[in-house]
């Protein structure tokens, strides 16, 4: 833990409450206002499994940098909760600030003399300034914001304006909110030095930035790719992407004249469900999805599988959380990668996206759509818990107009007309990549689809050679793949280096941080990004210009460099893992130091 | 396998339906069930009906899981995009399906194994979503496909051609359905032609999913004394209840049922179907009436056949969700993306 000293725009604040005590909007309001002083700011909820009741905790970090990553440090503690009073204490980074209620006492014994504690007497005030209880609770979170206002040195007039557009339509409650704002604002004034060391202060511009978290940027990327029908079955942590795409449906998709909706939601039966309903609207030529997490995809496997064997468009969102079983379905982790990879029996491999924020999760769900069309196979967006549940500073999402959907090779009546016969599997441009026909629009093109061995006409077959032509022949579409999924991202250091780092997805933060922190120690080391599997040339290159390449990534058997070795066993040897996967995401703290005992062994000891 | 001929027709020659198809384009690959096999006998009776109701083969999707009775879809109308999915999950790929396209006439062929065991749960809820289809089950009260194993349709006491005899009761397919809440639900022989054609035509016209469970003997494993499903059993023991026909609007309704006889329900589509009530104390539109009957005739061991429910009324999948009457795969793109200015409004909220 490093210490607290002079903080501007560069700390990390956390804030301990209980689950359902309606502390989050309390948090996005901190979290808002100083967004809205043009401070780099992320979010990260901790939260039980559980819906009322336990410790929940939201973690603010501030970076005049612009990281984004999470970083095992606390500068400033908000400890509204009695139960988890000692553990808060505990985690304060030497020289930080604990706050907490002081209404009732706490134990001395506990203190820490390395760490700065202020007592704030919050349920004392709220109780001699509000009469209902229920409102008491509420305000007491509210009060705390007003403390941190004036402790944090955070804009009381971006506050105030908060206040007025998050309770445009009930103005009562702009009153009694700014009220508790005053109240804690007040008593820190009087009692402490403000503002702290740590403190905020207003800087560059965010307007070209949006505070977003990466389920909803993924609900919205469905919209927006055209996608009608959505299939699903609740499961933590994806439940925010269907809630979003209700949303936005609800708000963009409806008929003006008579309100009919342009879309169709179904809460399945179960994941097993979701899938089949997906491929059933794919099939047809409605673009369907389903997001999920590990466990639904376990039990989606039969027809992640099928829909592979007879080549049926697919979008899978998977957005991962702890495993094996049901695991910690609060926490995050990179688990799936080789689940998704493989997913079903026999010898089946399936495109994936790794978005690395949600910025990108907007993006590659259009991605999703495309691909399954063009490569007619069901494509995989792994977004995780942290990217999907957190709340992410990111550029504005942007939209082309000329976007149109693509949707691959598929013939029409008129195409039809053209021909003597349509057959579903011939590999007529060598792409690997056969024409399909849509059912409902033209006999000539009905054809029969099946996960029973067929050959190239669509036909059943038991025969070895028209079985293996088929099979065979969705190799070659593989190889198509590989040149249209989206290029890994690559980061050159400041000087030629031997050293590589690859990883992908929510790790991305961690080590884009760690890299600037492992250059000042004299560390130089190229980064690459993967964005999607299968992998495209660049990672190859990558591979092979590098004689030690990091691989970081949240999951306990190197899932990542596993796959990574499959496709290039020659060079599998310089492969180094570096990975975090106890639940809470990898800090930038944990790559560096990682990266430096293996690249030091001595200096690091 | 024995690849045997297509059991021959008795129609007239090359008698054409209202949109100019004859009995033949309704006709799919040729089947390679056992000869015998009554699901061939149910594909016979979907072929006539889908025929007389002059359904243009492009307009249907015929749907299967896995079985000898979901192989069926490939043995009728060539014309239309079959798909054979897995296990006990055609109802969900077919509720996809529909969703996508509710234009689409969907035919969802399954067996006894297929919806009653792995599938007893998508069963269950495409029933429950009133997805507007045909769900056939092909009741064989065995696996077939993996010879021979008991089904859960299996009666108690009944034999396997093994001679293990099956301790627990059976799952009635058809009061399953009534009171998981079908709006349609029939049961007939596939060896009863006469009874079966007209209750396909009135489940197809049906305005939701319609459960047709069709005894369907299995020749080869299920064929024998002891079994319950057999065709002589079945033929001894059956029992009708209501006879359906549909007369569609557009041919002229004639005489041919009595009044006093007959109970007519005007469909949705505007045609009529006619319940010929052989018992009369039966009325099809009442739950109860409908599960005391079943359960009275099933002490007897008498299996009752005919149409034994129906609500027209029930809202199907798209009336709940309020989709556009427009099919979702058909709507333009300009229709379904906000475009560039509603994304940057609405990030204004997240500043
Ligand atoms: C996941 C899965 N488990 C098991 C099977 C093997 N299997 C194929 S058909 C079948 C039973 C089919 O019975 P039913 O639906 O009654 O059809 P029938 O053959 O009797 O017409 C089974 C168990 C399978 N195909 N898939
Ligand atoms: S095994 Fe039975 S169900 Fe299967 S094709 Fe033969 S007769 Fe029909
Ligand atoms: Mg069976």
């Amino acid at each position: 833990m490093s210490e607290t000293q002079s903080r501007i725009n560069d700390f990390v604040l956390k804030i301990a409450t209980v689950n359902g005590t309606g502390s989050a909007s309390a948090n996005g309001l901190l979290m808002k206002a100083m967004f809205r002083m043009g401070i780099p700011v992320t979010g990260k909820n901790l939260f039980p499994s559980n819906i009322q009741g336990l410790p929940t905790w939201y973690e603010i970090r501030a970076s005049h940098d612009g990281y984004m990553s999470y970083l095992n440090r606390v500068d400033v503690m908000v400890a509204m909760n009695a139960q988890t009073y000692q553990k808060d204490l505990d985690e304060v980074s030497p020289g930080g600030f604990l706050i907490y209620d002081s209404t009732w006492p706490r134990e001395r014994t506990l203190a820490r003399d390395d760490i700065t504690v202020l007592g704030v007497p919050l349920a004392k005030i709220c109780n001699e300034n509000f009469s209902l209880a229920r409102i008491r609770v509420l305000m007491k979170n509210v009060a705390y914001v007003g403390v941190l206002v004036a402790l944090l040195d955070i804009d009381l007039d971006i506050m105030r304006t908060l206040l007025e557009e998050t309770f445009a339509s009930k103005p009562k409650l702009v009153e009694s909110n700014l009220k508790a704002i005053m109240l804690g604002y007040e008593y820190a004034a009087n009692n402490f030095t403000c503002p702290l060391p740590v403190r905020a202060e207003r800087m560059g511009d965010n307007s070209g930035n949006i505070l977003i978290n990466g389920n909803e940027a993924a609900g919205l990327g469905c919209v927006y790719a055209g996608a009608t029908v959505g299939a699903w079955y609740p499961i933590t942590p994806s439940t925010g992407v269907m809630d979003a795409f209700t949303k936005y449906c609800h708000m963009f998709r409806t008929d003006p004249e008579t309100g009919d909706n342009l879309f169709c939601i179904i809460q399945a039966e179960d994941e097993l469900a979701a899938a089949g309903m997906v491929l059933g609207a794919n099939w047809v030529g409605a673009r369907g999805f389903t997001p999920t997490s590990g466990p639904g995809i376990s039990l989606m496997s039969e027809f992640i599988g099928f829909a592979y064997y007879a080549e049926i468009p697919s979008v899978f969102i998977d957005v991962q959380r702890v495993g094996p079983s049901t695991g910690m379905p609060t926490r995050t982790q990179q688990c799936d990668v080789m689940l998704c990879a493989y997913a079903s029996h026999g010898d089946t491999r399936h495109p994936i996206l790794f978005p690395a924020n949600p910025h990108e999760c907007f993006t590659m769900a259009v991605t999703a759509f495309d691909l399954a069309e063009r490569l007619q196979t069901p494509v995989f967006m792994l977004s995780d818990l942290d990217i999907g549940m957190n709340d992410w500073m990111v550029p504005e999402l942007t939209w082309d107009d000329n976007y149109r959907p693509d949707r691959g090779k598929v013939l029409g009546p008129k195409d039809l007309a053209k021909m003597d016969r349509f057959v579903r599997y011939l590999d007529v441009d060598g792409d690997g990549i056969t024409y399909r026909t849509l059912p409902g629009e033209d006999p000539k093109g009905a054809y029969f689809v099946r996960g029973s061995g067929h050959n190239r006409y669509g036909a059943y077959t038991e025969d070895s050679d028209a079985y293996q032509d088929v099979i065979d022949r969705l190799l070659v579409k593989w190889e198509t793949a590989k040149t249209v999924v989206p290029d890994a991202v690559i980061s050159k250091a400041n000087q030629p280096t031997r050293l590589g780092i690859i990883a992908y997805g929510s790790s991305d933060g961690a080590v884009i941080e760690a890299r600037d922190r492992l250059e000042e120690q004299g560390i130089h080391a190229n980064y690459l990004r993967i964005r999607a599997f299968p992998f495209t040339r660049e990672v190859m290159d990558f591979l092979h210009d590098h004689d030690t390449v990091f691989v970081v990534e949240q999951n306990r058997d190197a899932q990542m460099k596993s796959l990574l070795m499959l496709e290039y066993n020659h060079i599998a040897d310089r492969l180094v893992s570096i990975l975090h996967y106890n639940g809470m995401p990898i800090s930038s703290e944990y790559v560096v130091r990682d990266v430096s005992k293996q690249v030091n062994p001595e200096a690091a000891a | 396998m024995s690849f045997i001929k297509r059991p021959k027709f008795d129609l007239p020659g090359q008698k054409l339906n209202e949109i100019g198809l004859a009995l033949r384009d309704y006709e799919g690959t040729m089947s390679t069930l056992c000869a015998g096999c009554g699901h061939d006998s149910i594909t016979a009776a979907l072929i006539q009906a889908l025929w007389e109701m002059s359904i243009a083969p492009e307009q249907l999707i015929k749907l299967s899981g896995i079985g000898c009775s979901s192989k069926t879809p490939a043995y009728f109308v060539h014309g239309a995009h079959g798909f054979n999915s897995v296990h006990g999950r055609m109802p969900s790929v077919a509720t996809g399906a529909l969703a996508g396209n509710r234009d689409l006439i969907g035919i969802g062929v399954s067996g006894d194994g297929d919806s009653l065991s792995i599938g007893f749960g998508q069963f269950g809820h495409v029933i429950r979503r009133n997805v507007n289809m045909l769900y056939l089950i092909e009741n064989n009260g065995v696996y077939a496909l993996t010879k021979g194993q008991f089904s859960a349709s299996a009666d108690a006491g009944s034999t396997s051609k093994k001679g293990e005899v099956n301790q627990m009761h059976n799952i009635n397919a058809v009061a399953t359905a009534i009171s998981m809440g079908a709006s349609f639900v029939g049961r007939s022989f596939s060896g009863d032609r006469e009874q079966l054609v007209p209750m396909l035509k009135a489940a197809i016209a049906h305005p939701g999913c319609a459960v047709v469970d069709v005894i369907s003997p299995c020749v080869t494993f299920n064929n024998h004394e002891g079994s319950t499903k057999s065709y002589t059993y079945t033929r001894e023991h059956k029992m009708r209840v209501t006879e359906t026909d549909l007369i569609p609007v557009r041919s002229e309704i004639t005489a041919s049922y009595y009044a006093g006889d007959t109970y007519p329900v005007r469909l949705h589509d505007g045609s009529t179907i006619l319940l010929r009530k052989v018992d009369p104390d039966y009325d099809p539109t009442r739950r109860n009436n409908a599960l005391g009957f079943l359960e009275r005739y099933r002490h007897r061991g008498e299996i009752v056949t005919g149409l034994l429910f129906i609500d027209q009324n029930v809202p199907d999948m798209h009336v709940q969700s309020r989709t556009v009457d427009t099919p979702l795969k058909a709507l333009g793109f300009d229709r379904l993306n906000p475009g560039s200015e509603v994304l940057a409004k609405l990030q204004q909220g997240m500043k």
